[in-house]
């Protein structure tokens, strides 16, 4: 395939993937390739970032693509093309595939869980590609398999090669060389983490190597982590996404602090205008304008912590009161099928990753029966903390709008709502989703408006607009 | 003039003026010269952002013309703005002077050159030596500036509606620098070259430290490094920049600090780490005080 058709190709699916790469960014990183030339393949991959990616968020998605589209290696590289020397028809290299099933007994695994763990303790990222390749490379494939089939696979590759046993090998192995012990146990996990997205991309590697690109481009790029689903979000994004909250808030903050002061002018104050045209000979030079009242809101939030819907509610809650300072006064309340007040866990410049803890900790005493029940907690609400509405207060109810088939108590909502300025409903599913099942999302709609609520970007440009 | 010609003289020429550049960086500090496109810089706060532009200003001996960006920046003051003190001078010198000259000729002489004020923008645009122009902290200015860039950036060029078009005799090297704290507009971002500088990896922060410190023990400068490192693995509110530890590696020369043991890093963390909250959670899991 010719160099351009791949260059093409590339940029097409970028843009399938949604980086915004306008037809001149193209051009630029044609020209740019044509001043620095083919000759490394870093050199080529920085080439394409500086041309072609404008936003830091979107380089993970360009790192996996670069990866499919400009492979580091070919099938098993150098090493394997030693291994295989003989290899020369494609019967003897079936056979070479099947020595390598044979060649992995529980000894070879072993030396490959040593060599990960030294490498780990390095963090020699160099030699972590290396062992991911080798190590899909011999615990990966998946032979007899037919034509077509994705004969690779990352998942076969990682369970036989105990991941959690290398963990806890690492971790003992960081305390031994004096690190603190939760300290050794992020660090650890974070390592192994990153060396299970190289063996995935390897797998992908291979994958598109036998049956195209474009194929695994479609299916493995995950979004980018603003964009990324709440309820889809596994461990490892759950923490990318807590270490978004704090910038996203500082971004808010500072657009809000920037749209504030562009409305500063207010009505005209006649008199003082009257008074300083005297300077001017009676002349209005100048005119002067009366302050404007920064108006602000009284937030209560009321936040469903059952089950998965509970990472929505704490970054929201996190990122509300990390904007606090745009509202004249927040309340926090958490329910499954109880109602608490957590108001006093989120103090002023307090630790994100402590309050994200303690609010986890906090949820079980939102739950009496463990199934969530939002008729009850409205009522509860209603009944123990009528005093946190009033006319000034704009309630936010957070939840999935799943109550178990339960009583919805419309009435007690549609009292609650009334008492308050606005009120709006957060729902981390996709609409597509609502009213299937047990979702009353139309019936608590019609009551409270409701909004779709995914991830990190809609959520910001809603608590903008509340703001 | 060809500004760097490789990447790998690029790494080379910056590196003698004190800035060690990684691939990336100095990848893309070469294209920025080549393509004559401007490249923006995004990353925290005390990366090294600013001192790039400063680097490449020394690296080539270009002068350094710079255009620090504030919330409520004008056309004023980034581009230029007449001087109309002296044009009223020169209205009032001709009507007093007797023999009285012709209303269009004065109304042609106010502008013309000699009352013009040029700003950084216009100021870089018509240099005839080499220049480096520094836009800092673009994300402070409000969206209207942007606006204004805009033709400078694409087409070096600067329109006076009383002068008519001023073009670029020599195309500077400009450097956008920003934190972030705001979405610059795709408009702007097409018109760069992207550059995400990150904190360095251990070994590099290493000989930064070392080279802008040069009285450090390298015992104290490992042991520096891997603490810096270690705090940044916290989820901190604002993780130590390169910045910092260099300004820490200075405080430990002052304090003449031989060992970097857990005394001497509870007593002077207040020089890297800024918050309450983040002293707080790096003393207790770096276990300081016990």
């Amino acid at each position: 395939m010719a160099l351009l058709d791949r260059h093409i190709e590339f940029l097409e699916a970028l843009r399938a993937a949604g980086l915004p790469v306008s037809l001149s960014e193209g051009l630029d990183a044609a020209r740019a390739l044509g001043a620095v030339g083919w000759g490394s393949r870093t050199q080529v991959r920085d080439v394409y970032a500086a041309t072609l990616v404008k936003r830091h968020s979107q380089r993970p998605t360009f790192d996996a693509l670069f990866e499919l589209y400009f492979p580091r290696l070919v099938g098993d590289g150098v090493a394997g093309v030693r291994a295989d020397d003989a290899a020369l028809d494609a019967d003897v290299a079936v056979d070479a595939r099947d020595a390598a099933v044979l060649r992995d007994t529980a000894a070879s695994i072993r030396l490959l869980q040593d060599q990960l763990v030294d490498a780990l303790a390095t963090d020699d990222t160099e030699r972590l590609r290396q062992l991911a390749a080798e190590a899909v490379g011999r615990l990966g494939a998946m032979p007899g398999r037919g034509p077509g089939l994705s004969s690779w696979s990352s998942y076969t590759t990682l369970r036989r090669l105990a991941p959690d046993e290398v963990t806890s090998r690492l971790v003992q192995g960081l305390m031994a060389s004096g690190w603190t012990e939760e300290e050794a146990e992020r660090v650890a996990a974070r390592r192994v983490g990153a060396y299970t997205g190289l063996v995935e991309a390897d797998a992908r590697r291979r994958i598109a190597e036998e049956r195209g690109p474009a194929h695994i481009a479609d299916v493995s790029v995950r979004p980018t982590i603003d964009r990324l689903d709440f309820l889809s979000a596994r461990r490892a994004d759950l923490e990318e996404l807590r270490r978004e909250v704090y910038p996203l808030a500082r971004r808010l903050a500072t657009r809000l602090t920037q749209e504030h002061h562009a409305r500063r002018r207010g009505p005209l104050d006649v008199r003082r205008t009257v008074r300083a045209s005297i300077a001017s000979g009676g002349v209005p030079l100048e005119t002067h304008h009366k302050p404007k009242r920064p108006h602000r809101n009284e937030l209560v939030v009321l936040c469903d912590v059952s089950g998965s819907v509970a990472n929505f509610a704490s970054f929201t809650l996190m990122l509300v009161f990390a904007l606090r300072e745009a509202f004249s006064k927040v309340r926090a309340f958490t329910f499954v099928d109880e109602v608490h007040e957590v108001t006093s866990y989120f103090t002023p410049g307090g630790d994100m990753v402590d309050t994200m803890t303690r609010l986890a900790e906090a949820s079980a005493y939102a739950a009496r029966f463990g199934r969530t029940n939002y008729g009850r907690a409205f009522e509860l609400f209603a009944e123990r903390h009528a005093d946190a509405l009033g006319p000034k207060t704009s309630l936010l109810v957070l939840g999935d709008a799943r109550s178990n088939y339960a009583d919805l108590a419309l009435p007690t909502l549609r009292s609650i709502a009334e008492n308050t300025r606005q009120a709006w409903w957060l729902n981390p599913e996709a609409r597509r989703q609502w009213d299937t099942g047990d979702s009353a999302a139309t019936r608590y709609g019609e009551v409270v408006p409701m909004v779709e609520c995914r991830n990190l970007t809609q959520l910001g440009e809603f608590v903008h607009r509340i703001a | 003039m060809t500004w760097f010609s490789s990447p790998a003289e690029a790494t080379a020429r910056l590196a003698e003026v004190g800035y060690l550049a990684d691939g990336p960086t100095a990848t893309t500090a070469f294209l920025a010269g080549t393509l004559e496109k401007p490249l923006l810089v995004e990353g925290p706060a005390g990366v090294g952002k600013t001192e790039l532009a400063k680097a490449v200003s020394r690296a080539t001996g270009a002068d350094l013309v710079r255009l620090q960006c504030y919330e409520g920046l004008d056309e004023a003051r980034a581009l230029y703005e007449w001087n109309y003190k002296k044009q009223l001078l020169r209205i009032q010198a001709a009507g007093s002077d007797g023999q009285g000259q012709d209303w269009s000729q004065t109304h042609d002489d106010v502008f013309s050159e000699e009352f013009l004020l040029t700003r950084p923008l216009l100021t870089a645009i018509r240099r005839e030596e080499p220049t480096v122009l520094l836009i800092d902290e673009v994300d402070k200015t409000d969206v209207e500036v942007e606006g204004l860039l805009l033709e400078v950036l694409s087409d070096f060029q600067v329109t006076i509606p009383e002068l008519g078009t001023v073009s670029a005799v020599r195309r500077p090297f400009v450097v956008l620098t920003s934190n972030a704290s705001r979405e610059l507009s795709e408009a702007v971002k097409r018109r760069c070259l992207y550059l995400h500088l990150d904190y360095p990896d251990s070994e590099r922060e290493k000989e930064i430290v070392t080279s802008q410190v040069p009285g450090l023990p390298a015992k104290v400068a490992e042991q520096l490094v891997t603490v810096v490192g270690r705090l940044r693995e916290l989820e901190l509110k604002k993780a130590p920049s390169i910045a910092e530890s260099v300004d820490w590696a200075r405080t430990l020369i002052a304090l003449e600090i031989e060992d970097l043991d857990a005394k001497a890093i509870d007593d002077t963390l207040g020089v890297v780490l800024k918050h309450a909250s983040d002293t707080e959670r790096a003393v207790r899991e770096l276990r300081l005080r016990r």
